[in-house]
């Protein structure tokens, strides 16, 4: 009995490569049973199935579907004016939008080969910062409500909520911001905006202390999160890993360092890495990423040089409405920017950013139109969530769902 | 090999002395090394790249699909963007391909991540991927039987007559 159960689990840890599993009588009515872990499971934090086959506890192979919320980016962009491409780009990790905003705004920046103020470059400092502080307290809190401590959760939320603050204070809105233009902001931060900015740096520390020794040192935590869902840095690596998953691994690959962009050249942050890869580390890693990315804002808001808050690139930008109804020139500006005729280069460019889960990739083919001829995303959920059956075969359901959540798969991205 | 650095000459030139009859065209776009090459030797070619010491270009960036029905025979195209972390060295290769008969090597067996974007490009542009392990539609539902990103397919006028489209581009 005990060899047919071993060969079955072999056959089936053979067949984990996204395989069709193979059901047969045996299998139903023997020890072997199939479990549909979402699509719509509150552990699952987001759309995912995953057929899960399982010994008991013990999970023997994982097969996911993933779609659910399809919404054809691609092909939308391949239709739209740059300008509108933004809040498509909002949808992909709705955690951190403003990263994917001003992501895309920097790959059109690039193929148009714009001239962007210093001033400009810290401003986003300031708003990627903060957003990367955002998606990393909702994965860190989330990893803690999976292992049953809802109480930090509920705590840094009220942080969050902070953050989303300033972003409305920018840009009006809070969760899919399509915050700032093509060459920099609509307007410049307002002294509102700096005056809650000053707060949140002053008060953040004490209460993101206060989790973080709820949960960073708390031995059932510890216990908990361990060696759950582990992966090595070069199977992190042939997977196309990057962020803070990557990181947890061991490998230092931040694009912050390697390709700096926006004047990361201009900050002193470290770049923390973890050694087993699982979902301590992973926890941990975002931790320090926290306070690295708050000593990022911390000098940035002290250093912003004066200057404009936009690129002189008028083709992109609606003049200000005054000039709109009294100048002929302003208003066939106003028309041709709404309308999206633009001048706009033939060639193709390649742009990434540190997203709140690692590379996120903007391959943009241009052929001189109003719109993109096609635009790839590349979205680092949609790499890394290829992994899973194989960090969580041999685990536990528990542990599972803690791998899922310290993954910080976002659906959004993941289905584009 | 410690002298050797890594630059879009350097690069081309040790390319060229293994694989210089499959590199069709290169160029440098925005200071990206950009190689058109032989379909039938991309697999190869990454796999040189990936084990060569002097390069080690071994990260999977991104792999793509894009539809030019204009260019006959060679209507269909794959990229791929790849990374050496260790020299900080990206390079980008395209093949172009007939859509009469649209397959490729896959590239599973080198990067087990380009499993799902292999199976990407097949659900959105119809390129098979020879060697995959699992070619399926993945976020597309599976019954679907047309390539949607191939650019026969518009988005939004191909039922509306109102509109002339001559005014406001594609």
């Amino acid at each position: 009995m005990s060899n047919w159960i071993e060969e079955e689990k072999s056959s089936l840890l053979k067949s984990n490569q996204n395989e069709k599993p193979q059901l047969s009588k045996e299998t139903i009515d023997g020890d072997i049973a199939t479990l549909n872990l979402g699509p719509t499971h509150p552990a699952t934090h987001g759309i995912f199935q995953n057929i899960l086959r399982v010994d008991g506890e013990k999970i023997l192979s994982s097969e996911q579907t993933i779609g659910y919320i399809h919404r054809a980016f691609e092909k939308l962009a391949e239709r739209r004016p740059f300008n509108q491409i933004t809040p498509i780009t909002d949808r992909l990790n709705y955690c951190s939008s403003p990263i994917n905003n001003i992501g895309w705004e920097m790959t059109v920046e690039k193929l148009i080969q714009a001239e962007i103020p210093k001033r400009v470059d810290y401003m986003r400092v300031i708003i990627m910062e903060l957003a990367r502080i955002a998606d990393h307290l909702v994965c860190n809190s989330v990893v803690g409500v999976d292992t049953g401590a809802l109480t930090g959760f509920t705590y840094v939320f009220q942080e969050r909520e902070k953050i989303y603050e300033l972003f409305e204070e920018v840009c009006g809105a809070r969760l899919t911001t399509n915050i700032g233009r093509i060459g920099g902001f609509e307007r410049d931060f307002s002294p509102t905006f700096h005056y809650k900015l000053k707060e949140f740096l002053r008060t953040f520390p004490k209460v993101f202390n206060e989790f973080d020794s709820l949960l960073a040192r708390n031995r059932i935590f510890m216990d908990r999160t361990m060696k759950a869902g582990p992966i090595s840095g070069e199977r992190a690596l042939e997977y196309g890993f990057a962020g803070p998953n990557l990181r947890a691994a061991g490998i230092d690959y931040d694009v912050r360092s390697m390709n700096p962009y926006c004047s990361y050249q201009d900050f002193d942050f470290n770049i923390p890495v973890g050694v087993n890869g699982d979902t301590y580390d992973r926890f941990m890693v975002r931790q320090e990423e926290i306070r690295q990315s708050l000593r990022i804002i911390e000098q940035a808001a002290k250093n912003i040089p004066e200057g404009s808050f936009k690129a002189d690139l008028p083709d992109f930008y609606l003049p200000p409405k005054e000039k709109v109804y009294n100048n002929m020139e302003a208003l066939i500006y106003h028309f041709k920017i709404v309308m999206g005729e633009t001048p706009i280069p033939a060639g193709e460019v390649y742009h990434s950013v540190e997203g709140g889960n690692g590379e996120l990739g903007y391959y943009l083919v241009s052929d001189g139109g109003r719109t993109p001829y096609r635009l790839q995303f590349r979205r680092p959920c949609f790499l890394y969530y290829q992994a899973y059956p194989e960090m969580i075969t041999g685990s536990t359901i528990s542990d599972a769902v803690l791998t899922l959540s310290s993954l910080n798969v976002i659906a959004g991205e993941l289905d584009a | 090999m410690s002298e050797f650095t890594l630059n879009n000459e350097t690069v081309l030139e040790r390319i060229s002395t293994h694989f210089g009859d499959a590199i069709l065209s290169s160029e440098t776009p925005y200071d990206l090394l950009t190689l058109v090459v032989e379909p039938t030797r991309v697999h190869e070619l990454i796999k040189f790249l990936k084990e060569d010491e002097a390069l080690q270009i071994s990260f999977l960036t991104l792999l793509g699909g894009i539809h030019f029905p204009d260019n006959k025979r060679k209507e269909l195209g794959v990229n791929y963007h790849l990374h050496s972390l260790i020299h900080n060295f990206r390079i980008r290769l395209k093949i172009y391909f007939s859509i009469e008969n649209p397959e490729v090597d896959s590239i599973v067996d080198l990067y087990v991540g380009a499993n799902w974007q292999e199976r990407e490009t097949y659900d959105f542009f119809g390129i098979t991927f020879k060697g995959h392990p699992n070619m399926t539609r993945i976020l597309n539902e599976d019954d679907m039987d047309y390539f949607p990103m191939r650019k026969e397919y518009h988005l939004e006028d191909a039922t509306r007559e109102d509109k002339d489209d001559r005014f406001f581009g594609r």
